[in-house]
């Protein structure tokens, strides 16, 4: 490699192409779920405990801070969801070209944030 | 062919099938539980705590867990040999969110069982 290259690593001033966007969202999403994880955990174990778990579990999703969590939590794993089988269909071969990778992204875009809108309506 | 010690599959090929049918694996349990849900408005304690004693719900659902460990593994892993350069703190990254899975993993069993 000859490191006497011009290097411009300034992420502020890069002008990032649609797929890469919703491919950063895809990993941030990821690792969001990964973290979020230990509320939809948490939730379980206490609704399966007993009767006063899952009714502490109920009155709790009525909290809007809880809603503002599971709506964050639930979103993400949408979007995960979605960008994922983006990722199938393209393994598949379909939308492999420079137009398809930004068909792709916008419909990623379109259907989660459907789904996401949808999602909120359902928990509040 | 890269090949990395840290690596779940041990190479790219492995660690893209892995992702791709804990994927699959995951998304059905996402479905099939969210549709769960959205569909009993009314869920009784009795109706929950009946789904999840089912053997082949335990079975989904251990599945999901174990599909989640290994999924979480290849993605974070990709994400940290990405975005963490110094290997030192990149290891403890990894080991970090190893310890977190593997902790998720004995919770999960321990709720399913209700140990």
């Amino acid at each position: 490699m000859d490191n006497k290259r011009p290097v411009n690593l300034d992420l502020t001033k890069f002008s990032f192409p649609l797929p890469a966007l919703t491919s950063i969202v895809h990993r941030v999403t990821g690792f969001a779920l990964f973290v979020g994880l230990v509320f939809l955990m948490y939730s379980l174990d206490l609704s399966l405990e007993s009767e006063q778990g899952f009714a502490t579990v109920k009155e709790g999703l009525d909290h809007p801070l809880a809603k503002l969590i599971i709506w964050g939590v639930v979103s993400a794993l949408l979007y995960h969801l979605v960008a994922g089988v983006k990722h199938l269909v393209m393994d598949m071969g379909i939308g492999e070209t420079l137009e398809g990778g930004r068909n792709g992204a916008l419909i990623v875009i379109a259907v989660s944030v459907v789904l996401i809108v949808l999602a909120g309506v359902w928990i509040w | 062919m890269v090949a990395s010690v840290t690596s779940l599959g041990r190479n790219g090929l492995y660690d893209w099938l892995i992702q791709r049918v804990t994927a699959v694996i995951l998304a059905s349990y996402t479905v099939f539980l969210l549709g769960y849900l959205v569909l009993s408005p009314d869920l009784t304690f009795a109706q929950w705590s009946g789904l999840f004693g089912h053997t082949a719900m335990r079975i989904f659902s251990l599945l999901a867990l174990l599909s989640i460990g290994a999924h979480a593994w290849v993605g974070l892993w990709t994400i940290s040999t990405d975005y963490i350069k110094p290997a030192g703190i990149r290891v403890c990254f990894q080991a970090a969110c190893g310890v977190v899975m593997f902790a998720y993993v004995v919770w999960g069993v321990e709720i399913l069982w209700g140990l």
